[in-house]
């Protein structure tokens, strides 16, 4: 990107064809400030027109070619340097020659393959863009448009939940449970504390999220842990036989889906860390991996079958009667 | 308007038996340091302190138990932890070689303010260190707390429950 040149010859604006429809997300840059930009999904057409605007009209601006790239690329922040693109595509928008007024330049990409999702991170980003460059001899000029990739799922197939028995032996044995290894970025960790023995004076347990950023390979693997959630699941001192609940809603939690080895340069997992704390502030812990995974949006116009059913559960009669039949109506 | 609704119902537990929810606590570990007394004559006086102890844990052989140490004794103590178990030991009173020095206005480590300052550090010492449960593994920790006298000539060994 030239700034010398930048705004004094010509202006370079790229807009999407689809900018009025298209669904804008929040992303975090990467100093820390959030942004928003278009969302794009794996396999979607990417298509807009190039704007290029002479700030002096009469003066033509000569050029060795005007052309369009679609990158994807990883750049780890160590290593600004080299940047590791998995998405490269370019499209030619004219030939070398002359301007001499502001044109417009449509281009398409069509079913881009976008695998992995946009992810700015603590020492490595993956990101989307678009870049529109005028080749000229001293210097090119650019512009560059950035989009967001969330990357789908399915409900998987397998869900097992995740129960174990652990302790130290003859002072503190607990079972622990959550309902699934698998959750999405939306729901709720749902489990449970059962304690088999108990030797030692507990003042209060806790459940941290913890995410785990790893980048480099081989002997330079670095982990960068990061504790996203502190909730405190009891107070007080537990006896043999008693049951702590576990209700943890993860859509308050600024998460992405669990990323493993992606294009071989970095992982992001998510841990579940179990800490009980005596009254000697003495800290036992066990730590649970769980995946993490994004699930489309579906929206419904009306309250589902399903949630009113889901409703009856907690509330008295008369609310829930009143939802199935609003849905049986909204059906109809 | 709304996505399908999340089930956060509890899962399923077992009801808790009512002789573990209102029957007394399994943890129960009470260590108390007091009556200090002043041994001895002269240059060779020094303090021992009464170390009572109270407890439930099966890990401990004696529920009750009552012995005399001086502070030498808490430092032998704390020297064998460090050396033998990988707990981190919390610090010990201070050694107060200050007061020893002759032509003090005050009592020195007879005084009575300092007794009762060193008292409540040792007290606080054995109750973090008795309460952790890798020290409770030690041999050196039982024989200070429950044996008749402490024997520095012991060998060090692990004690596992019967």
């Amino acid at each position: 990107m030239s700034f010398f040149s930048f705004g004094q010859t010509a202006e370079i604006d790229i807009v999407l064809n689809d900018a009025e429809t298209r669904k804008k997300v929040e992303h975090k840059t990467e100093d820390g400030k959030k942004d928003k930009y278009f969302l794009f999904y794996d396999g979607e057409t990417v298509a807009g027109k190039v704007n290029i605007t002479l700030k002096t009209p009469g003066k033509r601006l000569e050029h060795q070619g005007i052309k369009i790239e679609f990158i994807g690329q990883i750049e780890l922040y160590y290593d600004r340097g080299n940047h590791h693109e998995f998405v490269s595509l370019v499209k030619d928008l004219a030939r070398p020659g002359e301007m001499t007024q502001s044109q417009t330049f449509d281009f398409e990409f069509t079913h881009v393959e976008k695998p992995y999702e946009s992810y700015t991170g603590q020492n490595v980003k993956l990101r989307y863009f678009l870049r529109a460059t005028v080749n000229r001899r001293l210097n090119d000029l650019s512009k560059e448009m950035d989009i967001v990739v969330h990357t789908l799922s399915t409900y998987p197939e397998l869900n097992s939940s995740i129960k174990m028995e652990v302790g130290i032996e003859d002072c503190l044995h607990i079972e622990f449970e959550y309902n699934k290894s698998k959750y999405h970025l939306k729901d709720v960790i749902v489990g449970k504390i059962y304690f088999l023995l108990v030797r030692i004076k507990i003042k209060h347990m806790e459940i941290d999220i913890i995410k785990r950023e790893t980048t480099g390979t081989g002997p330079n693997v670095y982990h960068e842990n990061d504790t996203i959630a502190k909730y405190e699941i009891m107070d007080g001192a537990p006896v043999r036989g008693e049951s702590i609940p576990i209700r943890l809603f993860l859509a308050g939690y600024e998460m992405t889906p669990t990323m493993r080895d992606i294009n071989k340069k970095f992982s992001v997992r998510y841990y579940l860390n179990l800490v009980l704390i005596d009254e000697e502030e003495r800290r036992y812990f066990k730590q649970q991996e769980i995946t993490l995974w994004r699930k489309g949006d579906i929206v419904r116009k009306s309250m589902s079958h399903q949630a009113a059913i889901a409703s009856q559960r907690f509330e008295g009669s008369a609310t829930a009667e009143k939802a199935l039949a609003q849905a049986k109506e909204d059906s109809n | 308007m709304a996505d399908t609704v999340a089930d956060t119902r509890r899962l399923f537990t077992k009801p808790q038996n009512l002789s573990d929810a209102y029957g007394p606590p399994s943890n129960f570990l009470e260590i108390d340091v007091g009556s200090p007394e002043t041994v001895g004559v002269g240059r060779g006086r020094f303090t021992t302190y009464e170390i009572r102890l109270k407890t439930n844990l099966p890990i401990f052989k004696l529920k009750e138990s009552s012995v005399r140490r001086r502070y030498s004794d808490f430092e032998w103590l704390r020297g064998e932890l460090e050396r033998e178990s990988k707990v981190v030991v919390p610090p010990l009173p201070g050694k107060a070689l200050f007061r020893q020095l002759p032509f003090r206005g005050d009592d020195g480590i007879f005084d009575d303010s300092f007794i009762e300052e060193r008292r409540q550090g040792l007290e606080q010492f054995l109750n973090k260190v008795a309460g952790h449960p890798l020290a409770q593994n030690e041999r050196c920790l039982h024989m200070f707390l429950q044996d008749e006298s402490v024997d520095k000539n012991y060998t060090p060994s692990k004690v596992r429950q019967a």
